[in-house]
């Protein structure tokens, strides 16, 4: 780690290619269009109304960017309290990434909060029976969490040795810490919806949603790691290793499996997976969800020669964030549909949530690289 | 603090309604609620304004059914329904809805932050929404709670001249509602809309025809946060359980690590002292 520590020069560089002055722009139009929407209100910067109050600000902001965070707590978990030490290096950028996700998160949700100079109210006025209640703390404490196991991040960049063995001292309390909080806030985002059994559409709305929400939420964890570990190495010449990736990803295929066989065995027992064939574009939603979200995925995954090659193992975990992501927005949007309520996002809610990812993606790319985020391999030592 | 035979609520016999709307208006003035720019036939055949809004609290919906004697309109009169386990207050973050003591489900714009899971929790989308102003707030049927403080009735039910509103004890009024069930059997359908429904409602309903025709969606007959509750029990364990596996097993692997260090240290130091013999 002092290795690279030096590998990095002092300066700030962060070389403005096309794409990136592309997203720059983009980034700019969402914080713009953000900044109308607070002086008309919301109800003329997008397509909300009473018969349908949470749209694509909560349902893919919000739900999606907190489940695509996931890689923090299925990470530190798996290589820090499993210990599975060989995969050191997938940590950081899991961890940045995750952070990042979660400060988006939070402003994509300050756009939709009605009040959202309020935002702090959870904090002293208390409701224990909320759902809601739970997701606002968790975001306060895990936020918090991620914000400390970042910190070695910037510390050795700037070579504060002194706080720098602190936060390490410290780090395994937080560490466990952000897993239980991560378990928390994901199940309970899920949680949110066992309140709407009379308007969620059957094929989702179950009495155990929240474990549909942590399952889902730790396979993205895992496929992120790799969808990032492969376009780094593509598009930032990121180092590479890729068969300690795919061996990384050996226990991806089981966990989509598991979670298919929960999914499904949930709805059978409740007698529900008819729903599936009745032709609405709920049940073409759920299938394609089913199939080529989770499935498919796990079928390609088993195979080891697929884990190992970047390309296909890129095309494998590509299907799960989508799936993940079409799962997230089937809950909060598509299953919510009923006959006189349909929602179609507003031009400026589309604006809002791609300036959010670019800002986001432009945030990971400069940290990334102007501070140690991916460590050099190194050389195993021998057992 | 509910107890659901003493707080007051109302009951609405839609078979007395004659759809004069008086209640919308008396509601508009005593609430102090803006006129709405409407057209006819804007929904629901002559229903007007379409639905409930930040501005209509209550709204008279207008049906037309028809059987062997030909067409016949049913008027039901919509608002909050003042449940006893209110959904509404169950999610609110910030406890910002209440169930009063003499029944009325209240709202506290001071603690809102504008999430809107009320609107969503609420099976009969009562709660509506400022949308188009840049401080919005949650807005519904108070029960015209500042009225009841001064031993008045609803400003609805005080606007009623038929009757068709009637205000009081819950209890009275469930079991003047069963009464008229019982006297005119062939006159109402056997189904007093709210006694159960959400696990019992303030605002309860009779009806010549079944509740269904009329629009009023099935609810089930328990409080509504019955499945979120079960889930809520669970996290005090699963956060001891999952916080002493955590501990235990990152204890474990500490001290492995620890132990492979100390292996290698020593047998690296062995190899070096064995090469300077």
């Amino acid at each position: 780690m002092t290795a690279q520590a030096t590998s990095i020069h002092k300066g700030w560089t962060f070389p403005l290619t096309l794409p990136r002055v592309v997203m720059l722009l983009l980034a700019l139009a969402g914080i713009g269009v953000l900044g109308w929407r607070f002086a008309v209100g919301l109800g003329a910067s997008t397509n909300l109304r009473d018969n349908f109050p949470w749209g694509l600000w909560i349902g893919f902001d919000m739900m999606t960017g907190v489940a695509l965070a996931a890689g923090g707590f299925t990470m530190t978990f798996y290589i820090e309290v499993i210990g599975k030490e060989r995969f050191h290096a997938f940590i950081r950028p899991a961890v940045l990434t995750a952070f990042i996700g979660y400060l988006l998160a939070i402003v994509g949700l300050l756009g939709d909060l009605g009040l959202p100079w309020r935002i702090y109210h959870p904090i002293y006025m208390w409701n224990l029976h909320s759902f809601m209640f739970e997701v606002a703390w968790c975001v306060i404490l895990y936020t918090t969490v991620l914000f400390i196991e970042f910190l070695p991040i910037p510390l050795e960049r700037f070579g504060l040795q002194k706080p720098l063995r602190l936060v390490r001292k410290i780090m395994p309390v937080f560490i466990v810490m952000g897993i239980i909080l991560s378990t928390l806030h994901q199940s309970s985002l899920g949680s949110l919806f066992l309140m709407m059994g009379h308007r969620l559409h059957e094929l989702w709305w179950s009495p155990i949603i929240p474990v549909h929400f942590l399952l889902t939420a730790i396979c993205v964890g895992f496929a992120m790691v790799a969808f990032e570990a492969i376009l780094g190495s593509w598009l930032l010449k990121h180092p590479l290793d890729s068969k300690l990736l795919g061996e990384l990803m050996r226990p991806l295929p089981w966990l989509l499996l598991v979670t298919l066989a929960v999914r499904l065995g949930d709805l059978a027992v409740r007698g529900s997976l008819f729903a599936a064939t009745e032709g609405s574009l709920q049940s073409w939603s759920f299938l394609v969800e089913m199939s080529l979200g989770l499935a498919l995925p796990a079928l390609l995954l088993f195979s080891r020669a697929w884990r190992e090659s970047p390309g296909r193992l890129f095309s494998a975990v590509t299907l799960v964030v989508l799936g993940v992501i079409l799962n997230r927005v089937n809950v909060s949007m598509i299953g919510m549909f009923t006959p006189n309520s349909t929602y179609i996002p507003a031009w400026s809610e589309w604006v809002v949530s791609v300036g959010l990812v670019t800002a986001g993606v432009l945030a990971v790319v400069f940290i990334s690289e102007n501070m140690p985020v991916h460590e050099e391999h190194e050389p195993q030592p021998a057992h | 603090m509910t107890n659901s035979s003493n707080y007051m609520g109302m009951l609405i016999d839609t078979t007395q309604c004659m759809g004069c709307r008086g209640c919308q208006v008396a509601c508009k003035q005593w609430q102090e609620l803006k006129a709405e720019k409407t057209t006819f036939f804007g929904g629901g055949g002559y229903q007007n304004p379409p639905d409930l809004s930040a501005d209509t609290f209550t709204l008279i919906t207008f049906t037309e059914t028809e059987d062997e004697n030909g067409l016949h309109w049913t008027f039901a009169k919509r608002s909050c329904m003042h449940c006893d386990e209110p959904a509404c207050a169950s999610v609110c973050p910030v406890g910002a809805l209440t169930k009063e003591a003499n029944g009325a489900v209240v709202y506290d714009a001071d603690k809102c932050i504008g999430c809107r899971y009320c609107m969503l929790a609420c099976p009969w989308s009562a709660p509506s929404y400022q949308w188009n102003s840049p401080v919005p707030f949650v807005r519904k049927c108070t029960l015209c709670n500042d009225r009841l403080q001064l031993g008045k009735a609803p400003a609805c039910v005080s606007g009623c001249p038929t009757g068709a509103l009637q205000f009081g004890r819950r209890e009275d009024l469930l079991n003047e509602a069963r009464a008229r069930i019982a006297k005119h059997p062939d006159h109402y359908v056997d189904h007093i809309y709210g006694e159960k429904e959400a696990g019992g409602t303030g605002v309860i309903y009779l009806s010549a025809i079944p509740f269904s025709e009329l629009g009023f969606p099935e609810v089930p007959h328990h409080k509504m946060s019955q499945d979120a509750e079960q889930v809520m029990k669970v996290i005090p364990w699963w956060v001891a359980g999952l916080g002493a596996v955590l501990t235990g097993t990152y204890a474990l692997t500490e001290r492995r690590k620890r132990i492979a260090t100390e292996t290698a240290a020593a047998e690296s130091q062995a190899k070096q002292t064995g090469g300077e013999l």
